[in-house]
């Protein structure tokens, strides 16, 4: 990359030829201020300057164009676009067929009407939304920015829309950015600028840019004018972490442009005053916009198989119309000879021959028969789908108070499929937790520390939950001290940059992160920042800080300290320090207290070490009041690594390792001890209380406001120190060298600082305790001191391991001091790293794993990530609704665990099965195990049936009612999900209740949604709330973004967006339900409705002689589907509600029925084609009788039958409505009254008009007549009676779960009023252990006897399943258990039999003595394991074991003993002995 | 999407609005609509609730059924008016092209069509070179028997029976879709520049004597012109009005119907028929109406007995399954 720019600059002046080659991948910019090459006379206006240099490369200009049309290109544009719908293609092609005299059925123009109509409506639609587009854009458009002018000079305002590539740009403070511009001034004075990149990508930290090298010398003012370099970079391209090439400047001189230099559109400039830059890519060029991918448009699988039954449609006209066409030819054949007088011979009197008939009335045939193909269809779901869309919007219990947000619909036309969902994938963290971090407790030194007065303080907030959100409905966003303030200038500096930003943000996407930014810059709630001190924890704090300040001024003041109160000291630094929090107080513009190095590595030269030591550093960059007034958060993170490495740190650093080490700890280092004292002054006065943490993530923020709390506090951070306030010894710098970034394949950060007291390089590392653990030094058992430490990690390990049973998440801190030599040594290979053009990432991680070994363990902390409310709750409906959860996390197995603990996804009582393993062969092995154990659990299911593979049409269901749980761990998951094990993964996952898989990359869980989505054919939804979570949300069928806590991103990436986890409960089991059964039903009805009609016109075919006549006026065939009878299934398809949301909450398995497609499934689709046929036949005989042998003609008679029609559709509806609504019945009259009416105008209008039929007087005549009316009572009745008598029936004899919901609605309506009030909208205080136990034993009672209903209805199922059964369950096997199955619930809520329930159990089902401890009662599979290689690492084994014992015992032990103990005594065992140093904590008292 | 963002926006573009303070929130209006809570009717289809459906319907229809029943049946008596109707079999008058084969513009009077028939005549739409009126094949096939229709009196003498040709159209028909061309001038010079339909003996102003039945106007040519909806039908000829209220107008006795034979039908299997009805207020005899509601009412009242066993059996079996589960 290095090498282009160098080709580009050697053949700047040669051939145009070449150049223009080269062009192809590169771009050229220039400043617009000169003039431009070749061109001799100095262009005056802007335009024609840019058209000379236009013609070698068109460079767009930064106006924003999303529309699509322009009013001249609208009409063709828009139905080019339309035509690529093959529906409409279609019914465009029907129409125009009718211009074709021989074929032709109807008149050609009013053929084209409902097509013309369709077009138009979505035309207008179309033209609305890009009108709205237009608006918008020319909103962002008109935005104003500082350009460069030559003309006058100096910057004057100009609209976003005028800038042009080679502009230069003046940028002021919280100004976003209209263009990528290569920054080449800042007023910073070390050449950066803060970014902040939410709107592009989420994060709402502060990116740190940086001023082209070359530039960042210039002291004085940049102008423009003397800007003469050539910028040679990349082709506009979309990769937002990516930007190269080279500048030119004008002595010939070239440096490399990095990402780091580049500023993006759409970003916004934060905490830095003013920048300069020239234009690079503007307008639709620009990274931001190129990255901007259109709408999703997803198709919901009950589209996709109603596409399906459209062909099957189009296959049904084809067949009707051959059929007719064959049966014209005939006729025509018999005949033709015949002289027949009502025989029409062609124009030139030959009579048609056959053949020629029969093609011609085929197509004819076609276009009489097209309504068969609804055209209204297409039309009616998008509305319907938008109302559904409407509906769930304003759910008002989907609108969550605390957050003042409601749930969003970014998917407009995947509704149904929430209706549908068999498999959940969930994130934990952010999702079923608050991720509020809260600090619970920790261990130092190997002494625990239980914060006990903290866990009281947190279980009070637990409790004043409610209230405590009333109060700071921000979850103090804002808090109430600094916008009460007493500083006006800030406040309405503050208040008029927001309103600012409100006009400026044109774009919605823009405002809505906007938004969401200012909601998230800080996370802490008080809850989060009020951390109670343990008291001996804290007095050894103070004690530690006395001990330092009275030896602060002796050589090594630390070894002054005992080695506990040494890492208790270090301890707390680390939680001060490592981290990437930032320091800002709200009432005052950020302070930008500079100590003026100029460099951010070791000194360079004797002047720069003289400047650092004036007196004059201090508060020389500070800016100006109110520019910065927002909080900003700069982040130096793994940026500083270039930092340094841009100051050519790599020569210097040579030259100083030439000069020998020692230099380096001469040099102004040293200064370190003296600085920290005199730094205490400018800002050391502030009070505490006002300062802000701005953390990256949630964790940081919550360990330092637990340092906090032991008076740690960290008071200022720069990218190259941090501030620190202690005890007695008042504010430390630290000196920081590094920023070793979190990343997840690490699982930890590092910084390296410059301790001020002991002028030691130190590396304090944070982790995961797994990894962490590792890298710890080896400590040798001969020393007392070894023995000490080996102690101390084993203790360590135990309360980590404790902690994660507590479901607390957990991280281990550790320190490593560097010898002057070491990081030296280190440091010229990170420096190496840093300069790599090549796989820089890599060698930098290498280089970050070098640093972080031999790490000295200084303690662990738990930090508590609340459950939010009610997420057991919802997960008990979720799963009772029949829906497999699974939870993919990247958190630690036991943390996890204990989480789904908590959340009720893994039971006390049930097995679990833990996958651990270390290779493939024995993740085979262990898969195979499990398996078979498995299957000898549930004797029903043969090993036969994996060979045969997963029969998708088994519904999920059955396998979630019972079965073990599963937790597996990224390794194994890595293994599981290799192609020859991914089956068996499956198989196994499938037969689970749950699967837990933790320590997993966002990688995986993709691979493992895509995995149970592609072989399980299953419908899948995946819930998260992070960036990590993204892939998995935009992999799976349904992707559901929570708007919490971790930026926009999942949101940004989701299909819905909900605020909590809990109300996708709602989301999916009432809504999804509703939606579902409501299209469902429409879209048979439409089918049905079409059928029947053409069935009409069929039928009627052989009394015409196949002649493809209608008898029914051609208008009334045309405008039927679209006028008549539209709009009261418009209104039951959005309004219909088969069951009341309060029973589908109480009782939601009733989801199972949109899981099996039970409302639309091809049974369902032939049967309703069926009775469509027959009802035809009834509305086309019952008329036909009447009118047997009468003087009637042919639209007299056509015309009651299309009464019929319209009376036995509504009819039919009224049958299928479950729901009556005065819509429905406005709508239902409405449409009568329309075809009465609009027949009656239509009759009387025209003489004339109208050939054929002229209907003239027809309606008023058949008004008159008694036989319309007994026609129009008795035909729609008949047609209508044995659908009313089966369904009936049906209710009675074979309801269906639903129906039987209804029944209960019915019977007991206000039952369900009060379990909706508490789940939903209430907050329940506490989880299940605080209900009431007459409720307790109804779960219970619910749970074994839905078992027994599965069990039951499985064994009822299995033969279905089979694959010669063809997989379709009749109703009739399924309803019966169903029944059965559903009924107990009922039950088991009455209370007077709910108290026993046990017996109630064993009595109901069948297998019901089969009870749960299944590792007891069938010892069999266990000793079978022991014949399996490589066994080294199956102790799956004893966890199985164990959870059968701990199932046992907790059975008894859960109501009256802490949880916490029994599950303490199984998991660590269960723990890979690989893994933790110590072996696991049973073990560890006795080994050491 | 847009309609998602639109109300967001307003709220979310402005600051984050400080506690206490009254700001608009998201939050759904409560209200029966939006919440989907409006008073519903629900009913459960089962049944104890649907068989109250079919008693009903059964109740209503049989005593429908048998009235119509009863009132066709009564048709016989030749009392009141008597229609004489010549019925057709097998002729597609509804063949598709057949019921386009017409001109409604030339029917009406309209001078330009008259003299320009539409295309959808062809091919009877100019007959050596001049225009055809009427023009198309529903014209050019029309019915040109004559029925007359004589009573055997006492001694074999034939006494002609009046048979009225006007007031057998729809008043619409005669009065408003079928006029002459316009003009003061005898008919013929009317229709000057015209042909006859290639099938018709006599052109179409000569189809009646009578000035007010003759051209367009002819009822015979209007009734014919309303295409059949069925190949089996019946077209009205003629009309007997009933004297006297004391006597019946066709009372018992022989009768001598003389057929003028001009149409052919035998060619294509067809069947000519001539019947002699009265109507009701259902209209000509037709049983089948009231057959079918007593079926229907019948079908539905067992089909209600049914239900109520059902629901009867079912509904103990029901009850105490509900309460012992």
């Amino acid at each position: 990359m290095e090498r282009e720019p160098a080709a580009a600059a050697a053949e700047e002046p040669g051939p145009p030829g070449r150049r223009r080659r080269r062009e192809g991948r590169m771009r050229t910019v220039r400043s617009n201020l000169q003039p431009p090459p070749g061109a001799e006379e100095p262009a005056g206006k802007g335009a024609p300057r840019r058209r000379l240099r236009g013609g070698a490369q068109h460079l767009a200009d930064n106006r924003l164009k999303t529309t699509k049309y322009t009013l001249l290109s609208f009409l063709p544009k828009n139905l080019f676009e339309q035509f690529h719908r093959l529906a409409n293609v279609y019914f465009v092609f029907i129409a125009l067929l009718n211009f074709v005299p021989a074929v032709n059925a109807f008149q050609p123009g009013l053929a084209l009407a409902p097509v013309l109509f369709i077009l138009a409506v979505t035309a207008f639609k179309d033209l609305w939304e890009d009108y709205s587009r237009h608006r918008s854009d020319h909103e962002i458009n008109h935005l104003g920015c500082l350009v460069f002018s030559r003309e006058e000079e100096q910057y004057v305002n100009r609209f976003w829309k005028e800038i042009r590539v080679g502009d230069f740009v003046r940028l002021r403070c919280n100004e976003t950015i209209p263009a990528d511009i290569l920054l080449l001034s800042s007023s910073d004075p070390d050449g950066l600028c803060h970014i902040e990149t939410a709107s592009l990508d989420g994060e709402t930290n502060l990116k740190r840019r940086q001023v082209v090298r070359g530039f960042s010398e210039l002291v004085s003012e940049f102008n423009p004018l003397t800007f003469t370099s050539i910028i040679e970079c990349e082709k506009p391209n979309n990769d937002l972490t990516r930007f190269r090439g080279c500048i030119i400047h004008g002595n010939g001189k070239k440096a490399g442009l990095y990402k780091e230099n580049l500023l993006l559109r759409g970003c916004t400039l934060r905490n830095t005053e003013a920048v300069v830059g020239i234009v690079i890519y503007a307008g639709h060029e620009t990274k931001a916009l190129l990255n901007n991918s259109g709408p999703r448009y997803k198709r919901s699988r009950l589209e996709r198989q109603m596409n399906c039954d459209v062909l099957w449609c189009v296959l049904l006209l084809i067949c009707m119309s051959l059929f007719s066409a064959i049966g014209h030819g005939l006729w025509v054949q018999r005949y033709q000879e015949k002289k027949s007088l009502f025989d029409v011979p062609e124009s030139d009197g030959t009579s048609l021959s056959p053949v020629p008939a029969a093609v011609y009335s085929f197509l004819t045939m076609i276009i009489v028969l097209q309504v068969l193909i609804p055209i209204s269809l297409y039309v009616s779901i998008e509305i319907v789908k938008v109302c559904q869309v409407y509906f769930i919007n304003q759910d008002i219990e989907l609108y969550d108070e605390e957050t003042d947000s409601q749930l969003q619909c970014r998917a407009l036309n995947i509704t149904e499929d929430l209706g549908q969902i068999q498999y959940i994938f969930s994130d934990k963290t952010g999702t079923l937790t608050e991720n509020k971090m809260v600090f619970r407790r920790c261990t130092v030194s190997g002494i625990e520390y239980s914060h006990d007065a903290n866990a009281q303080r947190l279980a009070r907030y637990q409790e004043a939950d409610s209230e405590e959100e009333e109060v700071v409905p921000r979850g103090g966003s804002l808090p109430p001290r600094g916008a009460a303030g007493a500083h006006p200038s800030t406040r309405a500096a503050h208040q008029s940059q927001s309103s600012r930003a409100h006009r400026r943000m044109g774009s919605r996407a823009e405002a809505r992160r906007v938004s969401m930014l200012t909601e998230l810059t800080a996370f802490s709630s008080p809850m989060e920042k009020d951390v109670t001190p343990d008291p001996k924890l804290l007095e050894k704090v103070h004690e530690c800080g006395r001990c330092l300040a009275s030896a602060r001024h002796q050589e090594h003041p630390l070894d002054h300290l005992s080695p506990e109160l040494s890492d208790i000291f270090d301890f707390f630094i680390a939680l001060t320090i490592c981290n990437t929090v930032v320091v800002t107080s709200l009432d005052q513009p950020r302070q930008k207290v500079r100590v003026r190095f100029e460099l951010k590595s070791p000194v360079k030269t004797i002047e720069n070490f003289l400047r650092r030591f004036t007196p004059s550093r201090l508060t020389l960059g500070s800016s100006s009041v109110g520019s910065a007034s927002v909080a900003a958060k700069s982040t130096p993170k793994a940026s500083l690594l270039s930092t340094l490495a841009n100051d050519g740190a790599l020569l210097r650093l040579e030259e100083r390792l030439g000069a020998g080490t020692p230099r380096l700890a001469s040099n102004g280092y040293s200064s370190a001890a003296d600085g920290w004292a005199a730094e205490r002054s400018p800002t050391g006065s502030e009070p505490r209380a006002e300062l802000r943490y701005e953390a990256e993530s949630p964790d940081e923020a919550a360990l330092v406001h637990a340092a906090r709390a032991y008076s740690c506090a960290l008071v200022g951070r720069l990218h190259d120190q941090v501030s620190v306030e202690l005890p007695h010894l008042g504010r430390l710098t630290f000196e920081l060298l590094h920023t070793l970034g979190f990343d997840s394949i690490r699982k930890r950060m590092s910084v390296v600082i410059r301790h001020p007291l002991t002028d030691e390089i130190n590396v304090y590392t944070k982790g995961a305790d797994s990894v962490v653990m590792d890298l710890l030094l080896p400590c040798s058992t001969d020393d007392a001191r070894g023995r000490h430490q080996m102690k101390i990690r084993s203790k360590t390990q135990n309360y980590l391991n404790l902690y994660a049973v507590e479901g607390l998440r957990t991280l281990c801190i550790a320190k490593r001091v560097l010898s002057k030599e070491e990081y030296a040594c280190w440091l010229q290979s990170h420096l190496e790293a840093e300069s790599a053009v090549d796989n820089r990432e890599e060698l930098l991680f290498q280089s970050a794993i070098r640093l972080e070994t031999n790490l000295h363990l200084l303690g662990a902390t738990g930090i508590e990530d609340r459950l939010q409310d009610g997420v057991p709750e919802t997960i008990a409906k979720l799963r009772q609704a029949g829906l497999q959860i699974w939870v993919l996390t990247g958190d630690k197995q036991e943390t996890a665990v204990n989480i789904a603990h908590a959340c009720k996804l893994l039971d006390h009582d049930e097995e679990v099965i833990t996958l651990n393993a270390e290779s493939q062969e024995a993740c085979e092995a262990l898969l195979d195990q499990c398996l078979r154990y498995v299957q000898s659990c549930s004797p029903q299911r043969t090993a036969g049936s994996l060979s045969v593979g997963f029969a998708p049409l088994c519904p999920p269901s059955e396998a979630t009612a019972s079965g073990p749980s599963l937790v597996i761990d990224g390794r194994s998951l890595a293994y599981a999900l290799q192609k020859n094990l991914e089956d068996k993964f499956l198989f196994l996952a499938k037969q689970c209740r749950s699967v837990l898989c933790c320590r997993s990359t966002p990688l995986q869980k993709s691979m493992v949604v895509k995995l149970v989505r592609s072989k399980l054919k299953a419908m899948t939804l995946a819930i998260g709330d992070g960036a990590n979570d993204v892939s998995m949300i935009q992999v799976a069928d349904v992707g559901v973004g929570i708007s919490g806590q971790e930026g926009m991103q999942a949101v940004m990436a989701s299909d819905f967006a909900v605020p909590k986890f809990r109300y996708l409960a709602r989301l999916l089991i009432v809504h999804g339900h509703w939606c579902y059964s409501r299209l469902a039903n429409m879209v048979l009805y439409f089918f049905y409705k079409n059928t029947m009609f053409v069935g009409l016109l069929f039928w009627f075919q052989f009394y015409c002689g196949f002649s493809a006549s209608a008898m029914i006026d051609q208008w009334y065939l045309i405008f039927f589907n679209l006028l008549f009878s539209s709009l009261p299934q418009l209104v039951t398809g959005v309004l219909d509600k088969d069951v009341t949301a309060g029973v589908l909450l109480a009782e939601p398995q009733l989801y199972q029925s949109g899981q099996n497609m039970e409302e639309y499934r091809p049974r369902t689709f032939w049967l309703n084609m069926a009775d469509a046929a027959f009802q035809s036949l009834v509305c086309f005989f019952i008329p036909y009788l009447a009118y047997y042998d009468s003087d009637t003609d042919i639209f007299t008679w056509g015309t009651p039958i299309t009464a019929v029609a319209l009376f036995t559709f509504l009819l039919h509806l009224g049958i299928e409505t479950k729901t009556w609504t005065w819509l429905n019945w406005t709508a239902c009259g409405f449409s009568v009254i329309l075809f009465f009416t609009v027949a009656l105008i239509y009759n009387a209008s025209c003489t004339t008009c109208y050939p054929p039929s002229n209907p003239y007087w027809t309606m008023q005549t058949l008004m008159g007549d008694p036989v319309f009316y007994s026609i129009c009572l008795l035909a729609p009745v008949a047609a209508l009676l044995p659908r009313l008598f089966f369904k009936a029936l049906q209710g009675t004899l074979f309801p269906t779960p639903l129906q039987l919901g209804r029944q209960l609605a019915r019977r007991s309506p206000g039952k369900f009023r009060a379990p909706r009030e508490t789940s939903v909208r209430g907050h329940i205080p506490g989880e299940a252990r605080t209900k009431p136990p007459g409720q307790r034993s109804i779960n219970v009672a619910q749970a074994v006897s839905r078992d027994c209903g599965s069990r039951v209805s499985r064994g009822t199922w299995q033969p279905a399943c089979s694959p010669e059964a063809g997989g379709e369950p009749s109703t009739v096997d399924m309803g019966v258990p169903r029944r059965e199955g559903t009924l107990p619930d009922r039950l088991g809520s009455q209370p007077s039999r709910s108290s026993p329930p046990g017996p109630v159990a064993v009595e109901g089902c069948p297998g019901g003595s089969r009870m749960r401890p299944m590792s007891a009662s069938r010892p069999a599979p266990l000793p079978s394991v022991f014949s399996v290689p490589g066994l080294s690492s199956l102790n799956w084994m004893s966890s199985l074991s164990l959870v059968g014992r701990l199932g046992s015992v907790l059975q008894f032990s859960r109501s009256s003993l802490p949880v916490d103990k029994h599950d303490g005594d199984f998991l660590p065992s269960s723990t890979p002995p690989g893994r933790d140093l110590c072996g696991s904590s049973g073990q560890t008292t006795d080994c050491f | 999407m847009a309609m998602n963002y639109n109300a967001k926006d307003e709220v979310d573009g402005g600051p984050p609005c400080p506690p206490g303070g009254t700001a608009k929130t998201r939050r759904p209006d409560n209200t029966a609509f939006k919440q989907q809570r409006l008073p519903a009717w629900q009913p459960i289809l089962t049944a104890g609730t649907v068989l109250p459906t079919f008693f009903i319907i059964g109740l209503i229809f049989i005593p429908i059924g048998i009235g119509i029943f009863v009132t066709s049946n009564n048709i016989r008596e030749i009392e009141g008016n008597v229609f004489m109707y010549y019925g057709l079999s097998n002729f597609y008058q509804n063949h598709r092209r057949y019921v386009k084969s017409r001109d409604d513009g030339q029917l009406n009077g309209d001078p330009s069509a008259l003299l320009n028939p539409s295309k959808e005549c062809e091919p009877y739409r100019r007959n050596e070179d001049k225009p055809i009126a009427p023009c198309g094949a529903i014209a050019n096939s029309m019915f040109n028997d004559t029925l007359e229709l004589f009573q055997v009196g006492n001694a074999s003498d034939l006494m002609p029976i009046t048979l009225k040709k006007k007031g057998i159209a729809w008043w619409t028909d005669k009065n408003v879709k079928f006029r002459n061309p316009p003009g003061t001038d005898p008919l013929e010079e009317r229709f000057k520049g015209t042909t006859k339909p290639v099938n018709w003996v006599k052109p179409v102003y000569m189809l009646d004597s009578d000035e007010d039945n003759n051209g367009f106007i002819n009822e015979d040519f209007i009734v014919w012109m309303r295409t059949a909806a069925l190949p089996t039908f019946r077209k009205l000829y003629r009309l007997i009005e009933r004297k006297s209220d004391l006597h019946p107008t066709l009372p018992a006795g022989r009768y001598y119907l003389n057929i003028t034979y001009n149409y052919p039908v035998h060619s294509f299997d067809g069947r000519k028929r001539m019947i002699l009805s009265t109507i009701s207020w259902m209209g000509g005899k037709n049983p089948f109406l009231g057959i079918a509601y007593i079926t229907i009412g019948s079908i539905s009242f067992l089909l209600g007995v049914v239900l109520l066993v059902i629901n009867h059996k079912y509904r103990n079996s029901s009850n105490t399954a509900d309460i012992t589960i």
